[in-house]
């Protein structure tokens, strides 16, 4: 019998997550190289479209769920209906991109199906017909090489770590519909209202990312308006030099990010925390503006493709990781290279 | 003999450990540039109880023991001086003076608020031109009624225009025939009639520290603010400065710590001649004695606590203690300044800092020269310590628990 | 209220980490309480502040382990118990939550159970999850806000924070949280807190204890190494003026065909 790999295609208000495609793409090598089928999942509202895609991806069966009380995403609901696909299809392998809901999906699902979950995985390999994941741990600075001796395996994969297959329009499919595994009565939880993020790139997707750190405060040059006590001009001065950051994301279409020191301080919230105790990011494009590059930030960003530095400070340990470095006042820097990528990019 | 510490000396040392490096070791660069101390850092100890840490709850405080005071000072001054000099004044030498010498209705009128933070404390001996010389101090407090009557001036005062009270020494025995015997100890809050006080800038070092001058003119206390019998100025002074010392002791020696931690981290780091510094054995002589240093502070200042927490007179184990740790922090601060190079020489690092700092430890509480003196005295025989007619408590680790 | 939270003991965040001989060593770093379960110990105390009630720290690990529950103890915590047993070795996140289910059942009449967001060893961020599942209560987990209890009603209402945005959820309880860093800064120990804690014997419970077989283990780490040393040759660049600077970094960073 073919194996199957079963993907949970992670969705938000009817649109697919694109990590999740990531998912998809190693789904199909793996079912490459084991011999098998790749069927994606996908629940709640606008599911039926977001499984048809999966079919363009190269799917060869989907599902979908979108009854009422799947409409807001809730674990117990999501997970209990997952694990009834996976048990119904008798998947080889579960597979999930590592988002907030996917991750917490694959651990509920991991215990119904009395499995265990191997999150956050950065590569897949087939090793004598077993699956073997790799992931960070201790904040990256170990690789472990894990693998599960229960089936079916369960595993989430990390943002940017693989590639996204092509979507090719000429390949389609029907999704088949599936039906809820727990009634609205049997859940203990309801979503009551929802408060969207400020619009940007999130962290997570982002191909660039331009990250301030405490630095950014650091402009003697400019005057706080009068009335202010020391620790609001010091924030004022802050969200200056944070706008200068912004204004480079906005040229590049990338998302901002921010040292954990500038998170302390109250410079910028917490969701914008590149490090161990914040995101780990892998972009192509990493430039850090004001950032000493300190062990648990580095830990945030260091697998990013190329990473630029600018610091007054020639000393930073950030210097040590970047691919680029400028010595200089990010305060004078930050406006050029706006400027400069504005005119070279057509912006 | 045991020499471990204990699981709440180690958990006592790493919420100091915590406040220090997370609230104050940020911005204390700041700070000490602009030669003020931060508005924070009284409030923040007060509030953590850092201020009546060694003190028995009855009296407001923590209910600690007296090692949990120097690990304490060796953690905050492991960040910057101006806060093991807080412990000291508002610590070692009023409130633990206090402690020692007042009577149970004064502890309650003055200890209680200052151990619980409520009332900052510090501590006023040294005048404009008396030192070293404590006998030879000219502040005078003259008793009309059942009030004294204080003039005089004291300078080089930490905190002084930030604390409450001041423990004040005045002459008032003009016809004692023995200058030591006559001076008397006085709890003078400071905000009657006639106290006017100042801050001092332009010190080498304890930038981030409030050090100031205090004056007196006819500033009148009730006979109720004299600490221990009329006469007995001198010898409260004295075993007012056996605390002073000991917390100076044990943070000198965090001191010492934080110069070998920065040029442990400087010479791992830094490259010359194609490797790291700190393969280099010149380097690592400075660093090996900077280790010698810190051990051997850190043992002394122990054992001071030791001995305190038994109620053992401890005079001169503590000058020892201090003379030892503080010229070995200056040492040690000019070596870590020497490892870093020019960079050493520039602010954007801390070493000079703490070069600034370990200056000013070798003069006050006990110039160097002074406690040479004490030693030799001990050792050839021309000192001894009698009994005093009132002793540091000893530790007792269930009463200093109850309420 | 009766709160319980789940804390575990890991090697300090600035610890050399390293592969050696296909284990894992942080040679003599010190061993701490897992960032994030501070966290949790804070918002399990400050619920307990606002409702009344007792909040008791369990931890799954070796004698060590007690230190971290000391901290929690000297945090403000009621009560600790440590789950030990040789049995436990290599347990991996799913056994261990089968093991702090029949825990949080053992002392009973549990309302909550508070979590961290992940253990910075193992980075696994799923035990709180899969504590829930087997339990069969409701997982609240990237709570960034408990907005209401009412203990009475058995009900609250927390806001998550989504990559999206933020979501308010209202679950009925027994129920787990993992909570997130806007929770509130952890509160240092008191050093009444540490006393007690210090003195304090903290109770063993082993597998016969709970009344429990060792779940089965399913994921084990077979290889584990060090990361690969990235050979970056940085380039510094240099200028009369910010635009001549800017113009060169441009230059170079189009070349590496990242935009």
């Amino acid at each position: 019998m073919a194996n199957k790999f079963l993907v949970y295609l992670d969705q938000y208000k009817g649109k697919v997550l694109p990590v999740s495609w990531e998912t998809l793409g190693v789904a199909l090598r793996l079912a490459g190289e084991m011999g098998g089928e790749v069927a994606a999942l996908a629940v709640g509202a606008g599911a039926q479209e977001a499984a048809a895609q999966a079919f363009q991806y190269g799917a060869a069966e989907a599902f979908y769920a979108d009854d009422a009380s799947l409409s807001d995403y809730r674990p117990e609901a999501y997970s209990a209906l997952v694990s009834r696909v996976a048990r119904d299809q008798q998947v080889e392998a579960l597979l999930f991109p590592t988002t907030t809901r996917g991750r917490e999906t694959a651990a509920m699902c991991a215990i119904d199906l009395e499995s265990s979950v191997m999150p956050d995985v950065i590569d897949l390999q087939v090793q004598d017909g077993k699956i073997v994941a790799t992931r960070p741990v201790y904040a990256g600075k170990i690789i472990a090489r894990t693998v599960s001796d229960a089936r079916p395996v369960v595993i989430t994969t990390r943002g940017r770590a693989f590639e996204q297959p092509q979507a090719d329009p000429a390949r389609s499919g029907t999704p088949q519909a599936v039906e809820p595994a727990v009634g609205e009565s049997s859940l203990a939880t309801k979503v009551v209202d929802y408060a969207p993020a400020e619009g940007g790139v999130t962290l997570t997707d982002a191909a660039v990312i331009v990250s301030g750190g405490r630095g950014v405060a650091n402009n003697p040059n400019l005057t706080p308006p009068n009335g202010m006590d020391e620790k609001q001009a010091e924030i004022w001065r802050a969200q200056q030099g944070f706008k200068l950051v912004s204004d480079l994301a906005q040229v590049l279409n990338a998302a901002v990010g921010a040292s954990r020191a500038a998170v302390d301080a109250g410079y910028i919230p917490y969701q914008h925390q590149v490090g161990q105790t914040g995101k780990v990011v892998s972009p192509d494009l990493y430039i850090a503006c004001g950032i000493s590059g300190a062990i648990q930030h580095l830990a945030g960003m260091r697998t990013s493709k190329v990473i630029v530095a600018i610091n007054k400070d020639p000393e930073a340990p950030i210097f040590k990781y970047a691919r680029f470095g400028v010595v200089g006042d990010l305060h004078e820097i930050l406006p050029a290279l706006t400027e400069e990528f504005r005119k070279r990019l057509g912006r | 003999m045991d020499l471990s510490l204990q699981a709440e000396h180690r958990m006592a040392q790493q919420m100091v450990r915590e406040f220090a490096q997370k609230e104050v070791a940020p911005v204390i660069k700041e700070w000490d540039r602009k030669q003020e101390m931060a508005p924070f850092v009284l409030r923040r100890m007060g509030e953590l109880g850092i201020l009546g840490i060694c003190l028995p709850a009855a009296y407001g405080g923590q209910g600690l023991d007296y090692i949990s005071l120097g690990l304490a000072c060796e953690e905050l001054e492991a960040v910057d001086t101006s806060l093991r000099v807080v412990m000291s004044v508002h610590v070692g030498l009023n409130s633990l003076g206090l402690f020692q010498w007042a009577t149970e209705e004064q502890k309650q009128r003055f200890l209680v608020p200052q151990a619980r933070g409520e009332k900052i404390a510090c501590f006023g001996l040294t005048e404009p031109g008396a030192g070293s010389d404590v006998a030879g101090i000219a502040s005078t407090a003259v008793l009309k009624g059942s009030e004294y009557v204080i003039n005089g001036e004291k300078m080089w005062i930490s905190l002084a225009t930030r604390a409450d009270h001041v423990l004040w020494f005045a002459r008032t025995e003009t016809d004692a025939a023995d200058p030591h015997d006559g001076l008397s100890a006085f709890l003078v809050e400071l905000d009657r009639p006639g106290v006017s006080r100042g801050d001092i800038h332009g010190k080498l070092g304890v930038r981030a520290g409030s050090t100031g001058w205090i004056a007196m003119q006819d500033v009148r206390v009730p006979v109720e603010n004299r600490i221990g019998e009329p006469g007995e100025g001198f010898k409260i002074a004295m075993s007012c400065l056996d605390n002073g010392r000991y917390t100076v002791a044990a943070g000198a020696t965090g001191l010492i710590r934080a110069c070998l931690e920065a040029s442990v981290k400087y010479a791992s780091e830094r490259e010359a001649f194609g490797r790291k510094i700190g393969k280099f054995q010149l380097v690592q002589q400075k660093i090996a004695r900077m280790v010698q240093s810190y051990d051997a502070a850190r043992l002394l200042y122990l054992r001071v606590g030791w001995m305190k927490n038994r109620g053992l007179r401890n005079t001169r184990e503590t000058s020892l203690a201090k003379w030892f740790a503080t010229d070995a922090s200056f040492q040690a601060a000019s070596e870590a300044l020497q490892i870093h190079g020019a960079y050493g020489y520039s602010d954007e690092y801390d070493v000079e800092r703490y070069l600034r700092n370990a200056k000013g430890a070798v003069i006050y509480e006990g110039t160097s020269e002074i406690h040479q003196l004490i030693q030799a005295g001990y050792a050839l025989g021309y000192r001894q310590d009698p009994a005093l007619r009132c002793e540091l408590p000893a530790y007792d680790e269930e009463k200093w628990q109850l309420v | 209220m009766k709160i319980v939270v789940c804390i575990k003991q890991v090697p300090d965040t600035a610890a050399r980490v390293v592969a050696e001989n296909g284990q894992v060593s942080w040679g003599d770093a010190p061993l701490v309480m897992n960032p994030w379960d501070e966290y949790a110990v804070e918002a399990a105390l400050q619920l307990k502040e606002a409702q009344g009630g007792d909040v008791t720290a369990i931890s799954v690990g070796g004698e060590s382990a007690k230190e971290a529950l000391k901290n929690a103890l000297a945090m403000g915590c009621s009560e600790a118990v440590l789950i030990s047993d040789p049995a436990l070795e290599g347990a991996d996140s799913q056994a261990v939550a089968k093991v702090l289910a029949a825990a949080i059942q053992k002392i009973g009449d549990v309302d909550l159970a508070f979590f961290g967001k992940q253990a910075i060893d193992g980075d696994m961020g799923v035990t709180h999850v899969q504590t829930a599942r087997v339990l069969d209560w409701p997982a609240l987990t990237s709570v960034s806000t408990i907005q209401s209890v009412d203990p009475g009603a058995k009900t609250l209402r927390v806001e998550r924070t989504m990559e999206e945005g933020r979501v308010v959820v209202e679950a009925r309880m027994p129920a787990v949280i993992s909570v997130l860093k806007d929770i509130g800064e952890p509160r240092y120990p008191s050093f009444m807190g540490i006393r007690k804690a210090s003195r304090a014997t903290i109770p063993v419970w082993t597998l016969a204890d709970l009344g429990i077989q060792a779940p089965q283990s399913h994921v084990t780490w077979p290889v584990v190494e060090n990361p690969p040393v990235r050979e970056v040759k940085t380039e510094m660049i240099t200028g009369d003026t910010p635009q001549e600077i800017a113009a060169k970094l441009v230059d170079k960073i189009l070349a590496e065909k990242v935009l």
